[in-house]
Parts: C-alpha cells; sequence; structure tokens
C-alpha cells in the first residue's frame, strides 16, 4: 500500500449532508446512493487492494443530469471522480472520501446505428461487446476488445483509449472514435466531432481519447463500427526458447503479414491458463504464440501457409491450427481469461508497459530476474506485435509484506520498460497506479504542458484529481 | 524578414524563447510548400525546420520511423520502401494544386495531418503519429508519445500537435507507425453511376467483409463518364478473391464494370490522393470537405445548385473536392450553410489571399469549442507568438 491520496478536504466533508441535499434536488432519488453499504460497493475498481468510500454516488440517466450535477459540483468545489463499469486496472476509478462518484452506467442504449456510413451512436454507459451486439445481425463489430469487453463500458473505453487483442490490425479506441458528446465541469455540454473523419480545428477528440476523466465526462460516443471477416482461425505456435518466439514475432512482420493478433504467452501463463480454460495449449514449451488470421477460408490457408514456413527456422515445438469454432473459441477464452484464471492461484498485479518489440528478449529475461530478486513469481502474457507487455507479478496477500515487494517488482519493471525505449501503460492508462512514476518517462517541461493542457479544463483539478499526474507540483493552465 | 534555421532543438528553443520576450512573432514553416493555405498572418520573423533533417530511428521488424521534421517526404518514403514499407495514411502531395516546387518536409505532414485515400481504413497522419518532440511557444522542448505503437501515458498531446498547422508548437522530431507495402494493388471500376447510387454502392463495398483501402467516384463530366472506383489491396490470391466477391456483391448496379491494375490505376488513386482532378483551372477555389459518406451525395447536389462547381468523392462520399468559382466569397457562405445543414467541415484549400482574408478557411467552430480551442492555444503559446492567426483569428 504505497500510493498516497491528497488528504480529504475538511470543509467539503463538513458539508457532506448539504452537498446530499443539493444532488438530491437534481436527480431522481434512485440515481443517489447515500447510504455507506451501498457507497462501499463504489469503493475500488479493478485495483483492488486500493479502497476510499466516496462521499456519494450519482447516477444519472441524461446528459442533462450530468450536467446539473457536474455544474452544482463546480459551483461547490465538490470533487467528481468519473466512473464507467469500474473496471480500470490502474485505479482510474478509486474514489476520494471528499469527491462523488458520478457513474455513467444507466446511460447505455444504443441511440443510432448507421449501417451504410458505418458508424454508431451510443450512450457511453454501454458495454463495449454491448455495441458489438448490437450491430452483429447485420454482420458488424466495434474493433477495440479490451478483455474486460463484457463488462467495462465505451465511456471507460474512452477515458483509457483502451486497446485489446485485435488492435494489430483495427487500432485502439482513438482510431475508432469519430465523435462524443461530453460535460465538462462548470456544465457546460459540448459537442466533439460528428459522424464525419477528422475535424475542423485543434484534435480535441484524440485529446479527450485517454485523458482519463480528467477533462469531462462524456456521455455519448460516435464510433466506427466495422463489417465482420468472413471467418478468422487461430493457430498456435509452441517453442522451446523465448527469443525464437520473440524472433519469430519479427520474421512475420518483416515478411509484410499483419495477423489481425499475435498474442505471446510464457510458461507459467500457459499452464494457468490450461488448467482453467482447457484449451489444448502445449504444456511442455517455453513460450506460445496466438496467432490469429482472418479472412475467407483459402485466405486464411494462404496466409498460414506463409506463417508455417516462416516459423519453421525457429523450429516451433508444436503447431496447431484450430480446427473448429469451438477450439478457436477455447483458444481465445484461454488468452482472454488470463487475468482471472491467475487470480485463482495467487494475488497479483498486472503491469502494462509497452517495449520496442526488438528488445522483447531482454526484457523478458530481465523482468524473469527482477521478480525472482523480490522472491516472487510472474506469468507474462502480452500483445506480442506491438509489445505491449502484461507480466502478472505473483504474490500472496496474507503474507505481510509481499504486496509491497510485487509493487516495487511492478516498479522496477515499468522503469525498465521506459529505459528500454518504450512506455508505462500500452492501453491501461495511469490512473493511481502509475501516477508516481510519470516522472521517469517525462521531465518537467513534457508534464508543464500537459498540465496546463488539463488546466484549460479544469483550473481547479476537481475531475479526477488524484490520478496521473504526481501529486506534488501540479499547474492549472 | 529574419528567417532562422535552427540546426537543433537547443536552438530552436533559444530563438523561440527569444521571440516569446520580445513579442516577435513568428511564422513557422518547412520548405513552404503549402505557405498559400490557410488564413494569411503578418509575422516578424520565420523559423523553418530545414536544416534539421535526417532520419533518426528505422526498425522496420517494430514498423516504426523516426526523423527530423524538416526531413523531406520522399526521403521518408524511399527509405521505407527500401524495406517494403510505406506509410500507411497515403499523404496527400499538396504541390500540384498549389503550384508549389520544392520537397515538402515529414514535420508538415504531421502539422497539417495529412492523409490521403486510406483515411477510411488506415487513418489520417494523427492516426500513425505516435510520437511528437516540438517547442512550445515557451521555448520549452517537449515530447510527447514516443517510439512505440501501444502508450497511453499521460495526455496525448501527440494527437494536439497534428492538424495544429504550428500554431501551439515547433516540431523537431516525428515517429510514426508504419505497415508493409502490400504485394498487388487491384481497382474495380463500375461505369456510368449517378452520385446517389455511386455512393449505395461505395457503402456496400465499404460494409462488405473484403477489406477495401480506396472508394472513390468520379461524376460525369466534358464527355467522360462517371467512374466508381474500389481498390483492393494485399496478397495476390486473396486480392483475386476478393475482387471475384465485389464483382458479385455490386452486380445489381448494372452497367459495365474494369479492372485497373499496374500503373495507370497507381496513378488513378495518386490523381485522387492530389485532388488533381480539379486542377484544370488553376484559378478556381477548391474546397475540401468532411462529411458523412451517406450526406456526401445530398451535399454536392446543394452546393451544385447554387455554385458552378466541380466535385470527386473520396472515403465512400466521406470526402468531397470541390472548385468553385473564385469571386465574391468563393462560395464559402453556401458551403458553410450545408456543413451546417447536414453536418462535417469544409476547409477552403486554394484560394488568392485576399479570398483567405475575408472568409472563414476553416470551418467555424461553436463558441464553447472556440473558448477551449484559445485556452489550448494559451497553454502552449501564452505570448501568442507562433503562426499566429493562421487557423483562426486569435489563435
Amino acid at each position: 500500500m504505497t500510493i498516497a491520496f491528497p488528504t480529504p478536504d475538511e470543509a467539503v466533508l463538513a458539508r457532506r449532508k448539504e452537498i446530499i441535499e443539493g444532488l438530491a434536488r437534481l436527480v431522481a432519488s434512485e440515481a443517489l446512493i447515500v447510504s455507506e453499504d451501498e457507497r462501499r460497493a463504489f469503493e475500488t475498481d479493478g485495483l483492488t487492494a486500493y479502497r476510499q468510500i466516496p462521499l456519494a454516488v450519482v447516477l444519472p440517466s441524461t446528459t442533462q443530469e450530468v450536467s446539473a450535477v457536474m455544474k452544482f459540483c463546480h459551483e461547490h468545489g465538490v470533487k467528481v471522480v468519473p466512473r464507467g463499469a469500474g473496471t480500470s486496472l490502474c485505479g482510474g476509478a478509486i474514489p476520494q472520501p471528499d469527491a462523488i462518484v458520478l457513474g455513467v452506467a444507466k446511460m447505455n442504449r444504443v441511440l443510432d446505428i448507421n449501417f451504410e456510413g458505418r458508424t454508431a451512436r451510443v450512450q457511453s454507459g454501454i458495454t463495449n461487446l454491448g455495441i458489438s451486439q448490437a450491430v452483429a445481425h447485420e454482420g458488424f463489430f466495434y474493433a477495440p476488445d479490451p478483455s474486460s469487453q463484457l463488462a467495462c463500458t465505451i465511456a471507460g473505453n474512452i477515458a483509457m483509449n483502451s486497446g485489446g487483442a485485435h488492435c494489430l490490425k483495427y487500432g485502439v479506441t482513438t482510431n475508432n472514435l469519430l465523435g462524443v458528446t461530453m460535460v465538462m465541469l462548470d456544465g457546460t455540454v459540448v459537442e466533439i466531432g460528428g459522424e464525419h473523419l477528422d475535424s475542423s480545428g485543434y484534435d480535441l477528440l484524440g485529446l479527450v481519447c485517454g485523458s482519463e476523466g480528467q477533462l469531462g465526462v462524456v456521455t455519448e460516443a460516435v464510433v466506427r463500427i466495422l463489417r465482420a471477416a468472413e471467418g478468422a482461425r487461430p493457430a498456435l505456435f509452441g517453442f522451446e526458447r523465448a527469443e525464437d518466439a520473440g524472433a519469430c514475432v519479427a520474421a512475420i512482420i518483416g515478411a509484410g503479414i499483419i495477423p489481425v493478433a499475435l498474442e505471446y504467452m510464457d510458461k507459467p501463463a500457459i499452464q494457468i491458463c490450461e488448467a482453467f480454460a482447457h484449451a489444448g495449449y502445449p504444456l511442455d514449451v517455453e513460450a506460445m504464440l496466438i496467432v490469429e488470421l482472418e479472412g475467407s477460408d483459402q485466405e486464411i490457408d494462404d496466409m498460414l501457409r506463409r506463417i508455417v514456413a516462416i516459423a519453421e527456422p525457429f523450429r516451433p515445438k508444436t503447431m496447431k491450427v484450430s480446427q473448429s469454432e469451438a477450439e478457436s473459441a477455447a483458444i481465445w477464452k484461454g488468452r482472454k481469461s488470463a487475468f482471472g484464471a491467475t487470480g485463482r492461484v495467487a494475488d497479483y498485479i498486472c503491469m502494462d508497459g509497452t517495449i520496442p518489440t526488438g528488445q522483447l528478449p531482454y526484457v523478458l529475461k530481465r523482468i524473469d530476474e527482477i521478480v525472482r530478486s523480490y522472491g516472487l513469481g510472474v506469468a507474462n502474457v502480452f500483445h506480442a506485435g506491438d509489445g505491449n507487455l502484461h507480466p502478472l507479478v505473483m504474490f500472496n496477500t496474507n503474507v505481510p509484506g509481499e504486496m509491497e515487494k510485487a509493487e516495487k517488482a511492478g516498479e522496477d519493471i515499468l522503469r525498465l520498460c521506459v529505459e528500454v525505449g518504450g512506455c508505462l501503460t500500452g492501453e491501461h492508462g495511469v490512473g493511481i497506479e502509475k501516477r508516481d512514476l510519470m516522472t521517469c518517462q517525462f521531465n518537467e517541461a513534457d508534464l508543464a504542458q500537459q498540465m496546463r493542457v488539463r488546466g484549460v479544463f479544469d483550473p481547479r483539478w476537481l475531475l479526477n484529481p488524484a490520478k496521473v499526474f504526481p501529486l506534488e507540483g501540479r499547474l492549472a493552465a | 524578414m529574419t528567417t532562422h534555421l535552427p540546426r537543433d532543438e537547443q536552438d530552436a528553443s533559444a530563438i523561440i524563447r527569444d521571440a516569446s520576450e520580445k513579442g516577435v512573432l513568428l511564422s513557422l514553416s518547412g520548405q513552404n510548400t503549402k505557405a498559400e493555405m490557410g488564413r494569411p498572418n503578418q509575422t516578424d520573423a520565420s523559423i523553418s525546420s530545414v536544416a534539421l533533417t535526417g532520419i533518426t530511428l528505422y526498425e522496420p521488424a517494430e514498423m516504426v520511423i523516426s526523423a527530423k521534421s524538416g526531413t523531406p517526404v520522399s526521403e521518408v518514403m524511399r527509405t521505407l520502401a527500401e524495406k517494403g514499407q510505406e506509410l500507411p495514411f497515403e499523404p496527400m502531395d499538396y504541390r500540384p494544386l498549389l503550384g508549389t516546387k520544392a520537397e515538402p518536409t515529414i514535420g508538415s505532414v504531421a502539422a497539417m495531418n495529412l492523409s490521403g485515400p486510406r483515411r477510411i481504413t488506415a487513418g489520417a497522419a494523427r492516426d500513425s503519429l505516435i510520437g511528437v518532440r516540438f517547442v512550445n511557444g515557451r521555448g520549452e522542448a517537449v515530447k510527447s508519445g514516443g517510439r512505440v505503437m501501444k502508450n497511453v501515458t499521460g495526455l496525448d498531446l501527440v494527437k494536439l500537435m497534428a492538424g495544429s498547422w504550428g500554431t501551439l508548437g515547433f516540431i523537431t522530431e516525428v515517429t510514426f507507425k508504419v505497415l508493409p507495402k502490400q504485394e498487388r494493388m487491384v481497382t474495380l471500376v463500375l461505369r456510368g453511376l449517378k452520385d446517389d447510387r455511386a455512393v449505395e454502392a461505395l457503402s456496400q463495398a465499404l460494409g462488405s467483409p473484403y477489406d477495401v483501402t480506396g472508394a472513390a467516384h468520379i461524376p460525369a463530366r466534358n464527355r467522360q463518364g462517371a467512374s466508381t472506383l474500389i481498390r483492393l489491396e494485399g496478397f495476390s490470391v486473396s486480392v483475386d478473391y476478393r475482387l471475384g466477391e465485389l464483382r458479385r456483391l455490386l452486380k445489381p448496379f448494372g452497367g459495365s464494370t474494369d479492372i485497373l491494375e499496374g500503373r495507370g490505376a497507381e496513378a488513378v488513386w495518386q490523381s485522387l490522393r492530389d485532388a488533381t482532378l480539379l486542377t484544370d483551372s488553376a484559378d478556381r477555389a477548391i474546397w475540401r470537405v468532411s462529411t458523412a459518406p451517406t450526406k456526401g451525395a445530398e451535399f454536392t447536389k446543394r452546393v451544385t445548385q447554387a455554385l458552378d462547381a466541380q466535385w470527386f468523392y473520396d472515403w465512400g462520399g466521406g470526402l468531397i473536392w470541390i472548385s468553385a468559382p473564385v469571386d465574391g466569397d468563393a462560395g464559402a457562405s453556401v458551403l458553410r450553410e450545408t456543413t451546417q445543414a447536414l453536418g462535417g467541415h469544409a476547409t477552403l484549400v486554394r484560394a488568392p489571399a485576399e479570398t483567405r482574408s475575408a472568409v472563414d478557411v476553416f470551418e467555424p467552430q461553436s463558441d464553447t469549442l472556440m473558448t477551449l480551442t484559445k485556452g489550448i492555444k494559451a497553454s502552449f503559446d501564452p505570448a501568442g507568438i507562433l503562426n499566429p492567426g493562421r487557423m483562426y483569428a486569435g489563435v
């Protein structure tokens, strides 16, 4: 428990009753949560080691209600922590005692689907998978697919610029977002973008995407929907050495092939996931790649032939192409449940740094050394095509001091990622988890420029204020 | 007028810091091939990236390239081509439209968020730009993003820099993710379709599973019939298969079809990319409109009722290039009424300086967006010395 929260504002805490009465005048009674028991459901997110009970929770149903609540908080100096489904792995949605939680989960409708123009307008509380489900009857889908897609909201995806396993081909949230309706802290509702590509003026859409709820609360979004490929088939390649798997990834890309997904798992991850999903993963290899290809059967066959030929010199110990829908589903179930399955065998923290893929063998070796030096274990699952690592540092909460050790190991790993030319977070966001490490990636001028931009939207630091930027040295506009 | 040619980032910092202290207004440029775009502005001196050249990093296996901002685009493309790669977003070349000759710089590709026909699937420059170094209006060297393609660390200032036309900072280095150049490209051409039917055909093609990477329509003009163009790229086997499927899918649109391949096809896509289809009369104003693809045909219908316009569509109907007589407001009020009614934005990309001074070059923004725009400008450039007024008055 090494991450600090700002000291709560006593004056706000003292006015709690008055603030709640004020909020009660703005939203329906069922949209306002005040009892301690019910508030407790919002005390954390995917970073469960940290918990803070908020002052109150508001779950509005319309943009107008969000606007009224924000305006009220702005006028009364009350902090606001926006929340989607609360699946953030970096503590992006963890509240503060002197802040209200503003959740968008009730605003979960599809507003308009334009198949011809390939866009969908949705309320931001809809789940990621909910969008794909709403357009699936015409063979369309929404491309970014974070592992938590069953639960996570598009609001959260926009806040974190979420990725997923298929972004090698389809990009991340920012590449699939065309417009947002956003409520700013003073209650102003702003429309950014629309159903067209690009915008006149500064790319505010690109700025809002990934801003971790610090610039405003997105209530509606226009996203790009895509026609799904005719078919998709994953193949598994097992290697005796991690270096061979890494070199094989480079060779595939070097040959001009961009698989729709290219995932890496090391031995501990393979074993944990296989025990959970029974996906037919090879248990006797050091590293495994899941390579997914899309298209018609003949296109997939052609690509697979090429990839098998590319893999050959790296002497894969196993090569297995999925033969059925069920097998494909099992292969992906294993990968997508990696975090959950690891949670069944150990407590863990999941890191999310990105590295230049050429550094893969070195970084994997160093991760192993770092984690072992703390007396802990690690399972590695990651998006190999883009170098976005997910080392799961495993520990036992019941052993005093182990969690702190895991946090320290995680920190060392992230410093290593930056050192080799990468970054602290590829898709999970900074939140509170990586907030105090921002200074290893950015210098004072870099951070000052970001904070000044933040200050244009929220000069008083009321919106999700404990996140992203180190607590010391904060700047307004 | 002094022209500063910084040799490195420190140089650029010193020049801009000095200018900000003295209130010297600076024009930012590369090779000036696009100097006649945007709002004309009055400045005291200029700073150019021409002495900042060279590719600083290229890792083909990681699909990433970095270059100093003054590096010629042609050098970047040639370097990538040697390894069978390319800039995925197909940046347009404005020289034919503007009648300029020098070598455009890679910095301008970022600063103006350029793109081409592949925008519909591969995004614009902003989607491939993963890192940028720049000097803000305080003279501070700032970096955002980096050299890895998945990076959500901190606010995404890379996006703000892309398309900011030098009003927020002087870009010194850019990093792009790149993609393998495809083995084969073919174009299916449908002949004789009216605009609305053509956009329907393009929508069907883009809504198919066949990975269309270009979707344009050139209406009938003079004695030339209309052509609707659909581009496929990939491995040969795959292209053949998808071409067959697309022809089947689009059969109901009737008419004759052709297949274009090789140099001829490349030339067509280049003329669409660079809008040279509209350059037959160099004295006409040229507009670039982005709207919802399904509104494209209605857009031009409304515009041509009021203006003697020529046009063609890219991006499945969502990008419309329009040429109009330059007299009066060069069509600004008609175009802006239409964007107001149908959504989207219109940019006046070519017109005489007096026209670009008199009408809004960029789509006017809502008051709220304008307030944010001015706030952001001030957060980068509090003294307002970097390309002042190039995009909007007071920005």
